[in-house]
């Protein structure tokens, strides 16, 4: 990572004008293609809608979303939340679904130092563990799941 | 120690630049040596205080059999450690603190419990100890206990330095499923809490250790597995030469530091 680095959107606009004049980019973690306009991922990466009850309960585990390891959140249940990356508290009235969808599919996309994992993504991936191998973090049904939750946080 | 804020500020959204495909972490700044802390200074009290006294620091329980095993005859040679190096306080007053060192018959270096089942191979004729058993747990922390307090004396030169280069690499690295590389963590990140445990600075001047969540002693390339583990990367194999590269470079990385083996971490 040498040089200057334009900002996001900047950046994002200039590979989108290169790549398609519809302002499209195709993102590609080798898991499945999806449409990036500007720093959003507009279009649900399933047919059917996501249950924010579901998107609650992975976002919650440890084990499955980890979000909590780095996020803190609205959820005074749970002990030990992270401290590395922003409160989740309010995001969906920060960001827009798509907004939200980009940032858990492929986040490197707006950071490229980002520690937060894509969790859409099998390709470009190092000594990945077997149990792992070839798989994506999270379904595109989880990941839907947790965008349709985390809208419903506006404050 | 308060929870003090990394060496440096989280990446900010505005500075980021669109790199796909990278593998290499943006490389972070060497901590400063007046900012070098042990995992020690991020422990509870009351765990600081279980290290600090022999009565109560678990690991001592292995220091007794490692004094014992080093007094003992054994292998085809009949000979005990003590028969070639005598009292162990001090021939080997510093040894854990200059490895992993260069092995002329190895042709690279050999962290501490190579270096020992080196004698147990050649000189006892003994069969070697297998990683993690309480036999070579007990000599690596017997061993190393004669080091407690010495300053980390690791030495770079001609044919050691392409190994530091190999293990800072891998320190480097994303790595796993979450694409996540050690500098990021403990270079960045350090003195923040991941999930309920306070990230430290990846010190490894305390090993074999006792952690409490292995109710048990374990090697650093134990830890190291931990780690590697919860990036959800291949763990390399015990001994293995990248693992032994990683140790130099986290050495080297303290240089300086004060040795504290046996420690215990939570
Ligand atoms: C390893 C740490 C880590 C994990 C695990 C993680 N994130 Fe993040 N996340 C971050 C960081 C750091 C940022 C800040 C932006 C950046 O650096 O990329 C972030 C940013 C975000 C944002 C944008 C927040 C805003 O206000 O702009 C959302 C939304 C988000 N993460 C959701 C999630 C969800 C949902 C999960 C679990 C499925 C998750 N993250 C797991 C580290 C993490
Ligand atoms: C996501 C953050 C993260 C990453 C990435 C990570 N670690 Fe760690 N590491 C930790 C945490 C947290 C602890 C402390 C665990 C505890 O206290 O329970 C730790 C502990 C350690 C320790 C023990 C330090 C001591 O005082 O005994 C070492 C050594 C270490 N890590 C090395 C590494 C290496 C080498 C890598 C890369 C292969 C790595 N870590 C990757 C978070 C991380
Ligand atoms: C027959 C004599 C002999 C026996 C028995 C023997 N060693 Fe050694 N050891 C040596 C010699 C000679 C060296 C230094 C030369 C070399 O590098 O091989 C050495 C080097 C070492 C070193 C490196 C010291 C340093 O300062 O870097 C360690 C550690 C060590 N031995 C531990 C042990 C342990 C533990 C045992 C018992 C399991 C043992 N040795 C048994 C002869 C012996």
């Amino acid at each position: 990572m040498e040089g200057p680095c334009p900002t996001p959107a900047a950046a994002v606009l200039v590979a989108a004008l290169a790549v398609m004049p519809s302002g499209m980019v195709r993102g590609d973690t080798a898991a499945g293609a999806y449409a990036v306009v500007g720093d959003a991922v507009p279009a649900p990466l399933t047919a059917a809608p996501g249950d924010p009850a579901r998107g609650r309960a992975i976002v919650l585990n440890r084990q499955v979303g980890l979000c909590l390891l780095c996020h803190s959140g609205p959820f005074p249940e749970e002990r030990f939340q992270g401290e590395l990356a922003p409160d989740l508290r309010g995001v969906g009235a920060r960001l827009s679904e798509g907004q939200i969808r980009l940032r858990i599919v492929e986040p490197g996309r707006l950071n490229a130092a980002t520690i937060m994992p894509a969790y859409f993504r099998t390709g470009g991936l190092t000594r990945v563990a077997p149990a792992f191998r070839g798989k994506t973090v999270l379904t595109a049904g989880q990941i839907e799941d947790i965008v349709a939750f985390l809208a419903t946080l506006k404050d | 120690m308060s929870a003090r804020r990394g060496g440096r500020p989280l990446p900010a959204l505005a500075a980021a630049c669109v790199v796909l495909g990278f593998t290499q972490a943006a490389p972070a700044a060497e901590i400063p040596s007046a900012e070098r802390r042990s995992g020690y200074e991020f422990m509870s009290r009351e765990t600081r205080a279980m290290q600090d006294d022999d009565a109560t620091n678990p690991a001592v329980l292995w220091l007794l059999d490692g004094e014992a095993l080093w007094n003992r005859k054994d292998g085809a040679a009949g000979r005990a450690c003590a028969d070639c190096h005598g009292n162990a306080r001090a021939s080997m007053k510093g040894a854990a603190a200059r490895h992993p060192a260069w092995d002329a018959a190895a042709g690279r270096p050999v962290n501490l419990e190579q270096r020992i089942n080196a004698c147990r191979a050649g000189r006892q004729q003994a069969a070697p100890l297998a990683y993690e058993s309480r036999d070579l747990l007990a000599l690596t922390a017997y061993v190393a206990r004669q080091s407690r307090g010495m300053p980390v004396d690791i030495a770079i030169d001609k044919r050691t330095k392409p190994f530091l280069d190999a293990g800072r690499d891998t320190f480097m690295r994303r790595q796993g499923q979450l694409n996540l590389a050690c500098t990021q963590c403990h270079d960045e990140l350090w003195g923040r809490k991941l999930a309920g445990s306070t990230i430290p600075q990846a010190h490894p001047t305390g090993y074999p250790l006792y952690r409490l969540e292995w109710q048990g002693l374990g090697s650093l390339q134990r830890r190291l597995r931990n780690c590697l583990t919860g990036m959800r990367a291949e763990p390399y194999p015990f001994g293995a030469p990248e693992f032994v590269d990683l140790e130099l470079y986290l050495m080297w990385r303290a240089r300086g530091m004060k040795m504290e083996s046996p420690a215990v971490r939570p």
